[in-house]
C-alpha cells in the first residue's frame, strides 16, 4: 500500500521562501486517514478470537480434511440403524464365514446397476472349511432406501427404514460375514457407536477432573499443590494399559452391558486425566497473578468462579486441542480392553469386540477380513490425531 | 551432584509406597476374596475342599484381619521378596514370574535403543530440510506409526508372514529352548525373534521422539546464536551438531521417562498377540481368572520398573545438564 506524503499547502504562502523551517500541520493526525484499512485488513483486526482461530484452523487442510471424516463417521454413529443393511444380531446360518461380496455393475457387459453375486457354498470334507463361490446366474441388485430387518431406532423406536438393502431373498455382505453369519458391514457400523462414544464420555470425565485439579493445584500452590502433583506422578508410574486392564478386571461380571460401558468410560477418564491436569496447572500457576486475577481477586470473587471464569476461558482452546490429542488413546484403550475379552461385553458390540475375534492368526489367515475393523480404528485414531494438530497450531492466533 | 542423586532418591520413597497402595488396592476391587471364590467353585466341581490347606492360606494371608494389617503383611512380604501366592498356577508368584521380568526389561531396554537409532537421524532430516517432500512423507509416515496401535500392527504382521513366508512371528525364542536354562544358543535364538517386536512395540515411540526432537530442534535452530554461526562462516554442518542438536537432545533422555510406561503398556498386548514369554500374556490371564495376587505383583513390578527409569533417566539429565543439577531438579 503506498501512501502520498502530504504536502504542505504551498498557494497559502503559508512558507517564506528561504525559510527551512519544519513545517507542522495544525490538523489532528489520524492514522486511518493516512493508511485507509484494506477490507481484509478491517475484517482481520475486527475478528472475534475463535473466528481467528477458524481461520487459522482453514490452513490446515489436512486437518480440515479429518474433520470432515470424523463428521461423517459421527453422523453415521447417529443413525447407524439405517445405513447398515443388517441388523448387528442377525445371523444367516446359511452363510456363516463368507467372503466379501463386491458389487458390480455389469452383467455379461449389460448395465444393471449395483448388484452382487450369490454366493454357492460347498463344504471341503478334508478340512471343513466352507468355500463360497459366486454364482454368475444369481443376480441380486441392492435395493435402495428400503424395509430391511427390523430394529429399534436406539432401542426405542421400532422401525425397518434402510439406506441399501439386500434383494428379496437375496444377501449383501459387503465385508463379509463372521462365524456366526453375521454382516460385518453392519457390525462394524454398529461397533462405532460404542467405539467412537467411549472417546468422548471418557474425554469429558478426564476433562472436568483435570480442570478441577490442575486448576486448584495451580491457583493454592503450597501442600494441595504438592499432593495433587504426587498424585499425577504415581498414577503416570503405572503403565497406562495394564492398568486399565487391572481396573476393567475388577468390574463385577454380574453388571450389565450397559453400566460395564460406563464402566469402562469411567476407568478410561479416571487415568487419563493427569496429562490435562499437569497443562491446568502450569498455566494456571503463570496466570494467577496477572491483573485480570488480581482484579477478579479485590472485587470479592471466589476462587471457584476466578478459576473457572477468569483463568479457564483464557486457555480453553488449548485445552481443547489437547482433549483432542488424547481421544484417539481412549478409543484405542477400549479397542485394546475389548480385544482382550476385559472391556465391552458381548451383546454390545465395538471393534474391540470384532477383533476379539481376529486374535487366533490361524483363523486370521483363513477368514482375513475378520481384522478389517482395523481399517476404521486407524483411519479415526489418523483423523483425531490430525484435527489436534490443527487445533494446536490454531489455538494461538496471535503467534 | 552427591546431594542430588540422594535428594532423588528420598523423594522416590513416598512414590514407590503411593505406588504400593494402589496396587493393593487394585488386588482388594474385585468383589468377595479370591479363596471363598475358589473354594465355592472347587464345591461346584463337586470336589472336597481341603480345609486344612484353605485355613492355612487364609492364616498365611491374614484374611480374616482388617485391611491396612492385610496391607502392611503384604507389603513387609514384597520387602522380603514375598510376592504372595498365585491361585491359578498353584505356586508363589516369584516363581511364576521367574524370567519374565527379566525379559520384558530386555525387550524394553532393546525397543528404547531402537527407537533412539531410528528416531535420531529422520528428526535431524527432518528439521533441516524443513516443509520438504521427504519432510512430508516422513511425517506422514510417523503419524501413521502413532496411529496404528501396535497390537493390531502385531496381528496384521503376523498375517502377512504367515501369508508370505508361511511361518510364524510369534514367541521370543525357538521352541526347543523354551524351558531350557540360559546358554548361549538360546540366547541368539532370542536375538533371533527380538527384532520383530522391538519394531512392531518401538513405531509409535518412534513416531512421537521423532516429531518432539524435530520440534526442538527448529526452536534451537532459529535462535540468535545460530544465525550469528552461520554469518561468522561456520560450515553448516557444525553449525548444527556443535549447540542446537547439543540443546535438542535433552528431550531424547528426558522422555525415557514418558516413553517407558508407554512401552511397556504396549509391549503387554502386543505380547499377548505375539504370545512372548514377558509380562503381557501373564497379567491378562491372571486378570482375566481373577488371580489377583499376581496381576498386582505385575503391576506393582512394572510400575516400579518405570520409577527405576524416570529415575535413571533424570540422574543422566542432571550429569548431563548442569541448570539441572544444580536447581534440584526443578528446571525441567
Amino acid at each position: 500500500m503506498t501512501v502520498e506524503p502530504r504536502q504542505p499547502p504551498e498557494s497559502a504562502g503559508l512558507r517564506p521562501a528561504g525559510n527551512s523551517e519544519h513545517w507542522v500541520d495544525p490538523e489532528p493526525w489520524q492514522v486511518h486517514r493516512e493508511q485507509p484499512l484494506t477490507p481484509e485488513q478491517e475484517r482481520y483486526y475486527t475478528a472475534s478470537q475463535w473466528r481467528l482461530m477458524w481461520w487459522r484452523f482453514k490452513r490446515h487442510k489436512v486437518a480440515v480434511a479429518s474433520l470432515w471424516v470424523l463428521v461423517l463417521f459421527y453422523v453415521v454413529v447417529v443413525i447407524a440403524e439405517v445405513v447398515a443393511p443388517y441388523d448387528a444380531q442377525t445371523r444367516d446360518p446359511l452363510h456363516i464365514h463368507a467372503p466379501p461380496q463386491p458389487i458390480h455393475l455389469f452383467h455379461e457387459g449389460r448395465f444393471v446397476g449395483p448388484f452382487t453375486y450369490g454366493y454357492q457354498m460347498t463344504l471341503d470334507m478334508t478340512t471343513l472349511k466352507r468355500i463360497y463361490e459366486a454364482d454368475r446366474t444369481m443376480v441380486q441388485p441392492l435395493r435402495f432406501f428400503c424395509r430391511g430387518d427390523a430394529y429399534r431406532f436406539w432401542g426405542q423406536w421400532p422401525g425397518d427404514f434402510h439406506l441399501v438393502c439386500p434383494a428379496e431373498g437375496g444377501t449383501f455382505f459387503l465385508l463379509g460375514t463372521d462365524r456366526l453369519g453375521r454382516d460385518m458391514f453392519s457390525r462394524i457400523l454398529y461397533g462405532a457407536r460404542v467405539s467412537l462414544t467411549v472417546g468422548l464420555v471418557g474425554i469429558a470425565i478426564s476433562f472436568a477432573l483435570g480442570i478441577i485439579l490442575g486448576g486448584v493445584s495451580g491457583y493454592y500452590g503450597g501442600w494441595i499443590d504438592n499432593i495433587v502433583q504426587r498424585l499425577i506422578e504415581v498414577i503416570r508410574s503405572f503403565p497406562m494399559i495394564p492398568l486399565w486392564l487391572a481396573l476393567s478386571a475388577a468390574l463385577p461380571p454380574t453388571w450389565p452391558p450397559i453400566w460395564v460401558y460406563f464402566g469402562i468410560t469411567l476407568i478410561l477418564g479416571l487415568v487419563d486425566w493427569t496429562g490435562l491436569a499437569r497443562a491446568v496447572r502450569s498455566k494456571v500457576l503463570s496466570l494467577r497473578e496477572e491483573e485480570f486475577a488480581q482484579a477478579a481477586r479485590l472485587l470479592g470473587a471466589k476462587p471457584r468462579r476466578i478459576i473457572l471464569r477468569h483463568l479457564v476461558p483464557s486457555f480453553m482452546s488449548h485445552l481443547i486441542a489437547s482433549a483432542t490429542l488424547s481421544i484417539p488413546g481412549m478409543i484405542l484403550g477400549e479397542t485394546a480392553l475389548s480385544f482382550l475379552g476385559l472391556g465391552v461385553r458381548a451383546p454390545m458390540t465395538s471393534w474391540g469386540v470384532l477383533l476379539n475375534d481376529a486374535q487366533n492368526v490361524n483363523v486370521v489367515a483363513i477368514y482375513p477380513w475378520l481384522m478389517l475393523p482395523v481399517v476404521p480404528v486407524i483411519i479415526v485414531v489418523l483423523a483425531f490425531n490430525f484435527l489436534g494438530d490443527g487445533l494446536r497450531d490454531a489455538a494461538d492466533p496471535y503467534s | 551432584m552427591l546431594r542430588y542423586v540422594l535428594h532423588r532418591l528420598i523423594v522416590m520413597i513416598p512414590t514407590v509406597i503411593a505406588i504400593s497402595v494402589v496396587t493393593f488396592v487394585i488386588i482388594q476391587l474385585p468383589p468377595g476374596d479370591f479363596l471363598s471364590a475358589q473354594i465355592s467353585e472347587l464345591q461346584a466341581q463337586g470336589e472336597g475342599v481341603q480345609t486344612e490347606r484353605i485355613a492355612y492360606l487364609r492364616e498365611l494371608y491374614g484374611l480374616e484381619r482388617p485391611l491396612w494389617q492385610q496391607y502392611l503383611q503384604w507389603a513387609w512380604g514384597l520387602l522380603h521378596g514375598d510376592l504372595g501366592w498365585s491361585f491359578e498356577y498353584d505356586r508363589p508368584v516369584t516363581e511364576v514370574i521367574g524370567d519374565k521380568i527379566f525379559l520384558t526389561v530386555v525387550i524394553s531396554l532393546a525397543t528404547v535403543i531402537f527407537t533412539w537409532i531410528v528416531a535420531f537421524p529422520i528428526a535431524l532430516y527432518s528439521a533441516t530440510h524443513k516443509y520438504s517432500w521427504g519432510d512430508h512423507g516422513l511425517t506422514f509416515l510417523g503419524f501413521l506409526g502413532l496411529a496404528t496401535p501396535n497390537f493390531l500392527l502385531a496381528l496384521v504382521m503376523l498375517y502377512f508372514a504367515n501369508v508370505w513366508f508361511g511361518t510364524s512371528i510369534g514367541g521370543l525364542m525357538d521352541p526347543v529352548y523354551l524351558d531350557q536354562p540360559m546358554s548361549w544358543g538360546k540366547f541368539v535364538s532370542v536375538l533371533q525373534h527380538l527384532w520383530i517386536p522391538v519394531i512392531i512395540i518401538g513405531t509409535s515411540g518412534t513416531a512421537g521422539m521423532i516429531r518432539r526432537l524435530r520440534a526442538n530442534l527448529m526452536d534451537e535452530l532459529q535462535k540468535p546464536y545460530v544465525v550469528t554461526a552461520k554469518a561468522k562462516g561456520l560450515p553448516p554442518g557444525r553449525a548444527l551438531v556443535k549447540y542446537p542438536l547439543r540443546m535438542s537432545l535433552n528431550p531424547f533422555i528426558a522422555d525415557i521417562g514418558n516413553l517407558l510406561p508407554d512401552l511397556i503398556s504396549g509391549s503387554a498386548l502386543v505380547a499377548v498377540v505375539l504370545s512372548l514369554p514377558t509380562t503381557g500374556p501373564v497379567l491378562v490371564r491372571a486378570l482375566q481368572s481373577q488371580d489377583m495376587y499376581l496381576a498386582g505383583s505385575f503391576l506393582m513390578l512394572e510400575a516400579f520398573l518405570v520409577v527405576i527409569g524416570v529415575l535413571i533417566s533424570d540422574l543422566l539429565l542432571a550429569w548431563l545438564d548442569p541448570r539441572i543439577r544444580f536447581s534440584g531438579g526443578q528446571a525441567r
